[in-house]
């Protein structure tokens, strides 16, 4: 397998009035053609990693790593230019809220065109032609009326498919998803990661996937890697979840309620301050 | 038994927008029941509308036995509470946790305050350290469990609560559940509690109604959810969502 991604003691640092505040410390690891599941809870630093490698860390924060290369290209070193020429190409990122992250003023169409036409030299007219196609694959049943709709006249779900169709119009190589279905409902949630599941893997993409949700990322993902406090605290297979090591991982899966399980009280998470170490 | 809520055909119209159709549904005193359904169903409509905070177009409901009116008085408030999805949103911000404790018992002209603030602390597990914090420096469970003692120092009998948990992390999460079922079985409360995930209804509530599009579906018993004996199609989509993706 062909190393698209590695992340070697990746660390951003965002200076505040009462000291330094280490966001991610040291995180390592390489990402394939793959599904890699990055799993934490709020403050684990697992977007800002995601962040750092697409090149959207705040300007006020430090980012260092001994080494950030996508497919031999160091992250780190490479200039602003060479950075944007990539964003959006070569590596795409799609965000929670798609009320947020699209822009409310331009219609769906005209936004997906936007991406291609800025990385790829084409006329209006196959544009458009590139975009409605890419609209069909994302499963959105009637393109050329989604085409001409601004964000607010579409539901979250159909607003996702629309953010998903706009990040693969210009084929990257890599997708960060950073809590994709979080904002929507279950069963479009669903819908959601059977599109992207289908387009990642026939394309051939690397996918790292970032979410909250240690089990939908376990059903989802080839591998996953949890954080804690800024820190990797294991990484394994999404097979083998079960056999997870570490008591934060296991306190998580533990400490959510499941169907059928009837326990009460619920198993709570003993923190232990040897964990953030 | 007696019900302590009931709600008969309610109806709530937004302009020409049928939020609720006609839903009817009982809660008995010192039971805990569950409403689902995906967004727009009407299940917050329908706490809202039991609060006062969503008008009524048609339909009645009843609490202890008492039908309410258009308006709710002083009287309803210490019988029933509600506690919100969002608790970075439904605290004062610019209010310290006893300012906001402080403003029920003087709504409500209670003359304990002082006593009533430091019980209703130590019952969510907060401590009377956090007393003169605002909200901004409390962390998102450490303000819901504010936000539940505000709702708990009037002492009500039923407790609206929607979406308690939603935004809050699965560890913190499982912290709050437990402190409702806790409270819920040391002062007999009756809850009424709406969510968008079936295994935090089927953890927390005996019985459940299925809501979709403003009308409900179906009306379950959490047992029937954990042996999924369920006979409409959308509550089997939804069973099946909660397990996790599929590869197909």
């Amino acid at each position: 397998m062909s190393t698209l991604l590695e992340v070697d003691d990746l660390r951003v640092t965002f200076p505040t009035r009462t000291g330094r505040i280490e966001a991610v410390r040291g995180v390592s690891f390489s990402l394939g053609r793959e599904r890699l599941g990055i799993v934490g809870e709020s403050g684990s630093g697992k977007s800002q990693t995601g962040r750092a490698i697409m090149g959207l860390t705040p300007p006020q924060a430090e980012v260092t790593a001994s080494k950030l290369a996508f497919d031999g290209i160091d992250l780190l070193a490479a200039s602003p230019r060479d950075r944007r020429a990539l964003r959006g190409k070569r590596i795409a990122m799609i965000l929670q809220d798609p009320k947020y992250s699209l822009d409310p003023v331009m219609s769906i169409g005209r936004q997906i065109v936007e991406t291609l036409r800025t990385h790829e030299k084409v006329g209006k007219a196959e544009a458009r032609a590139r975009a409605l196609a890419m609209l069909e694959a994302v499963q959105i049943r009637d393109p050329a009326r989604v085409f001409d709709l601004h964000p607010h006249e579409v539901s979250g779900g159909m607003g996702q498919r629309a953010m998903i169709a706009m990040m693969l119009i210009a084929g990257p190589e890599m997708m960060i998803a950073d809590e994709p279905t979080s904002a929507l409902d279950v069963t479009v949630q669903l819908d959601v990661l059977g599109i992207l599941d289908r387009l990642v893997s026939e394309r051939g993409m690397g996918l790292i996937f970032i979410s909250h949700d240690l089990r939908l990322v376990s059903s989802f993902c080839d591998r996953v890697i949890v954080m804690y406090a800024g820190k990797v605290v294991e990484q394994l297979k999404a097979s083998e979840l079960g056999r997870a090591q570490h008591p934060y991982t296991r306190g998580l899966l533990n400490c959510m309620p499941k169907i059928g399980a009837d326990r009460h009280p619920l198993p709570v998470l003993d923190r232990k301050p040897e964990w953030a170490v | 038994m007696t019900a302590a809520l009931s709600v008969d055909r309610l109806e709530v119209v937004f302009d020409r927008f049928r939020a609720l159709k006609g839903v009817s549904l009982e809660v008995q005193s010192g039971e805990s029941f569950g409403l689902v359904g995906e967004s727009g169903s009407g299940k917050s409509t329908l706490l809202r509308a039991i609060a006062g905070l969503a008008p009524a177009a048609s339909g009645s409901i009843t609490v202890n036995g008492k039908k309410l009116g258009a308006r709710r008085d002083k009287a309803f408030y210490r019988e029933v509470q509600m506690v919100f999805q969002d608790p970075y949103g439904s605290l004062h911000p610019r209010q310290t946790v006893d300012r906001l404790l402080q403003e029920p018992l003087a709504i409500h002209g209670f003359a304990d305050g002082e006593k009533r603030i430091q019980r209703a602390l130590d019952e969510v597990g907060l401590g009377t350290g956090f007393r003169f914090r605002y909200s901004h420096q409390l962390s998102g469970g450490q303000r819901q469990r504010v936000a539940i003692a505000r709702a708990l120092i009037l002492e009500p009998a039923i407790l609206l609560l929607d979406e308690p948990t939603s935004a809050l992390d699965a560890s913190v999460q499982a912290e709050v559940l437990n402190l409702l079922e806790e409270i819920r079985r040391r002062r007999k409360l009756t809850f009424l509690m709406v969510s968008h995930d079936l295994a935090i209804i089927t953890h927390m509530c005996e019985r459940l109604m299925v809501m979709q599009n403003g009308e409900a579906v179906e009306h379950l018993t959490a047992g029937d959810l954990v042996e999924r004996r369920v006979s409409k199609d959308y509550t089997r989509n939804l069973l099946r969502a909660s397990d996790g993706f599929v590869r197909a």
